[in-house]
């Protein structure tokens, strides 16, 4: 690791101020940015940790929306997000104990990881992403592999998930690292079901339209039956092809709407 | 350089940081406390796996300038007040939940804190806590034999291998 300075704000404000630095870079649980760091793949001058703001940890429900601080960790939120079975069963089933307990869900959904689990549940609830200066609509947040809609120095004070009627998350496990393979998130909103896929494109979570309009007329597995899901543009490694992904998409939707 | 005082195995400790010193460093280099391994230096194996605050941590994987007043739990710390074995580290002993020893640190830290939030876990349960935690000589089975003895459950009918 390169050195740099370390700072550890206890306000929002002073983290953005401290983030106006040249090269400053927010840690959040580090669980990424740790072993990137060890890797030499950034050179922050002064890292910004978020770890003692209090005001970007916890919990809350406001009526039908359910908001999880920006620094929470994951472990928290598999503990604490009751009102959202989905989202709480999603957080718990993160890494190993660990992990959760030091990696955060503004860490994960910043970082943008093609295999994350956390950009599923954002995109499918229709979340809204709160920052330092903004909201930014899940729609809106996501553009590729590790690529969002965040600006230098900006940051996930928290996420404010709509609580859907019914949802669901199947995760196919790369039992290695435990990172999703391929993993579906389904939600019955009231504005129609949303359907977003992890772990399965290159460009990273996206929504599967033809999914989702089949399953708002008709909320049951045997509604996707007739779908097809192309293999153009999935993810090929050696854990699994491009056509054993979008495979995985069809089959982890039909038991993401059954689990429901 | 950074001061840092953190609560290690009940004493209060303190320290000038470097912002990359992680808290692995200052457990081992800083303080002397080289019961806490570091195995794969990746966030994998688990190895290094001290509490902070309670809850499992990969001490490789947190900055010691992050955790400035955390109350913090090694391998150390897991012996009885007359130096004999704790309850896990004793179980470990009996049913040979090690063989080498390179992970054990790691095990035992991460079996306490599942036994604290589980005091009775199935076998499933204590695999599946213990899924970031790699045992290299492969002794996964008498480790949750001993973590399941550790519980106070009666492991005479779990078989040799
Ligand atoms: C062994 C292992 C297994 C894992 N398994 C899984 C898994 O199964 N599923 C999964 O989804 N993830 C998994 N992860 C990743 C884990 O969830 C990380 O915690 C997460 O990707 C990053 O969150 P973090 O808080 O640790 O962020 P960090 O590592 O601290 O930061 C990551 C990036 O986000 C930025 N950042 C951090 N917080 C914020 C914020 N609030 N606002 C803006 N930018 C911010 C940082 O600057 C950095 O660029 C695993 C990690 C490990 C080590
Ligand atoms: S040494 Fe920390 S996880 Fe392997
Ligand atoms: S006992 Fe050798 S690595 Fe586990």
């Amino acid at each position: 690791m390169y050195a740099f300075d370390f700072e550890r704000p206890k306000t929002i404000a002073e983290a953005v101020k401290a983030l106006g630095r040249e090269d400053a870079q927010a840690l959040g649980g580090g669980q990424t940015l740790i072993p990137t760091l060890k890797q030499r793949l950034a050179s922050p001058s002064v890292l910004v940790s978020l770890n003692g703001i209090k005001e970007m940890i916890g919990v809350r429900k406001e009526g039908d929306t359910l908001i999880i601080g920006g620094a929470t960790p994951h472990a928290v939120v598999a503990k604490e997000a009751g009102a959202y079975p989905a989202l709480a069963a999603l957080a718990g089933a993160i890494g190993d104990p660990a992990v959760r307990n030091r990696g955060t869900i503004g860490g994960s959904v910043a970082n943008d990881d093609p295999a994350a689990d956390y950009p599923a549940a954002v995109l499918a609830s229709g979340a809204t992403v709160v920052t330092n200066a903004r909201q930014i609509a899940a729609d809106d947040f996501f553009q590729g592999l590790f690529t969002t809609a965040l600006e230098a120095g900006e940051i996930i004070t928290e996420i404010r998930f709509p609580i859907p009627g019914k949802a669901n998350y199947q995760k196919f496990q790369q039992p290695a690292s435990r990172f999703a393979l391929t993993g579906v998130f389904v939600a019955k909103t009231a504005g129609g079901v949303r359907v977003a896929v992890t772990g399965a494109s290159e460009d990273g979570v996206f929504r599967w339209t033809d999914a989702e309009q089949a399953l708002s007329s008709n909320f049951a597995a045997g509604a996707i039956a007739g779908l097809k899901v192309s293999d153009d543009g999935m993810i090929g490694d050696l854990h699994g092809t491009p056509a054993y992904r979008a495979h995985l998409v069809k089959v982890l939707t039909g038991r993401a709407v059954s689990a429901a | 350089m950074t001061k840092v005082t953190m609560t290690v195995n009940g004493k209060a400790v303190s320290g000038e940081v470097e912002g990359r010193t992680l808290l692995v460093s200052f457990l081992r280099e800083g303080l002397g406390l080289t019961g806490t391994h570091v195995g794969c230096d990746t966030s994998q194996c688990g190895a290094c796996v001290v509490h902070v605050n309670g809850q499992p941590a990969k001490s490789c994987t947190a900055f010691a300038a992050d955790l400035d007043g955390a109350s913090i739990t090694t391998i150390e710390g897991m012996a009885n007040a007359d130096g004999s074995l704790g309850t896990i580290q004793q179980a470990f002993q009996d049913h040979h939940g090690l063989q080498c020893g390179f992970c054990t640190p790691g095990m035992v830290m991460s079996s306490a804190a599942l036994l604290a939030e589980n005091p009775k876990p199935t076998e499933m349960e204590v695999r599946h806590y213990l899924e970031g935690n790699i045992c290299r000589c492969t002794g996964y089975h008498n480790i949750v034999k001993a973590v399941l003895a550790a519980s106070g459950q009666d492991v005479s009918k779990i078989a040799a291998e």
